[in-house]
């Protein structure tokens, strides 16, 4: 194709999305307003099923089959990852050296560490009363981790890191997230339905699946993120790249 | 609903949005990447949507800066690749072996 069709290819496709973009934004509701028709269904639906955050409500269960989509694009994106960045034929690991930090680093990290996992645990077991969830709180498990790294050195990472463990961590919290779902439909006539107690609103164990389902997520994301800045820090830090000339299987992409 | 706090909100995304464009250096466009995130996270919260300032607090500053330095590490690190060796003692990854 030429550049100049592309152009206009392009440029039709444009007119098309801007025309229909332009008269769907005519049918929203005003920026900043009190009422929102779906705000106000979610709401409702958020309250009828005892969970104070309406977000977590709408994730994990009025559409817990979205967060199903998304929590198995995560999965296949470690996946893939794990599979694009293995050993290549000519590569070799080094081991990374010891490493000294500051003083004044060190302690930071020490400090942080066990204050940035206890956070992370909050956020995933609060996701259905505050702001915050399995997504969320798993990331900051996951980085909270990596201040061992950044506070000592890469052996140390090595150390406070099982990856054989969180390997196997992912993808049962990825199935467990499904297998949940089928739990819902033998009960209740319908996958991923809430079907346990709603519990007391407020309350720790309110939302009957949805601390279930952040749980889930909450260990699927850690564990992924974990393992996904692995094999990143593997290749970043402790490989050693083919001879100059050699076609590795990096190269070429 | 707080106009203009919102108003500068809005400004400083679109202004480290414009600069992360521009800058043409991976590891420098990296961080203005974690202010693009920091400032979008900013924007979230006054917008009331705390759980998507967190997931954008999260991803936007802290993991994918990473991902793009780590990334840019081991590419520019393929020049430079005798200079640094390891001293070849120490305990391997026990997984390492697993993952070929």
């Amino acid at each position: 194709m030429t550049a100049r069709g592309r152009v206009l290819l392009f440029g039709a496709g444009a007119v098309v999305v801007a025309v229909f973009f332009g008269l769907s934004c005519g049918e929203l509701p005003r920026f900043g307003a009190t009422a929102h028709p779906y705000g106000d269904r979610a709401v409702a639906a958020s309250l009828a099923h005892r969970t104070a955050n309406v977000v977590s409500s709408v994730n994990f269960d009025v559409r817990a089959f979205d967060t199903l989509g998304e929590e198995s694009i995560l999965f296949a994106t470690v996946l893939g990852a794990t599979l694009l960045l293995r050993l290549a034929r000519d590569e070799q690991v080094r081991p990374a050296p010891a490493e000294g930090v500051l003083p004044t680093t060190r302690l930071l990290g020490i400090v942080l560490l066990p204050l940035a996992l206890v956070v992370g645990v909050y956020i995933v077991a609060h996701g259905q009363l505050s702001p915050g969830g399995g997504f969320q709180g798993g990331v900051v498990l996951a980085t909270a981790l990596h201040l061992g790294y950044v506070a000592a050195d890469y052996r140390v990472l090595e150390r406070v890191r099982p990856l054989a463990v969180l390997d196997v961590a992912d993808s049962a919290a990825a199935a467990a997230f499904t297998v949940m779902g089928l739990a819902g439909l033998a009960a209740g006539g319908a996958f991923l339905k809430n079907v346990l107690p709603l519990g007391t609103f407020n309350q720790i164990t309110s939302g009957g699946t949805v601390p279930l389902f952040n749980a889930a997520v909450g260990i699927e994301v850690a564990s992924g993120v974990i393992v996904l800045l692995a094999h990143f820090l593997e290749q970043a830090v402790e490989m050693s790249g083919p001879p100059e000339g050699g076609g590795s299987a990096e190269e070429e992409h | 609903m707080n106009g203009p706090l919102i108003g500068v909100a809005l400004a400083l995304v679109v202004l480290s949005a414009t600069v992360a464009v521009l800058t043409r250096e991976p590891v420098r466009q990296a961080v203005v990447l974690a202010v693009l995130g920091l400032s979008l996270s900013v924007l979230f919260a006054v917008l009331q949507a705390p759980d998507v300032a967190l997931s954008q607090l999260a991803v936007g500053t802290a993991l994918t800066p990473l991902l793009i330095l780590l990334t840019v590490r081991k590419v520019s690190r393929r020049s430079l690749d005798d200079s640094d060796s390891g001293d070849g003692s120490g305990d391997d990854d026990p997984d390492a072996g697993g993952r070929t």
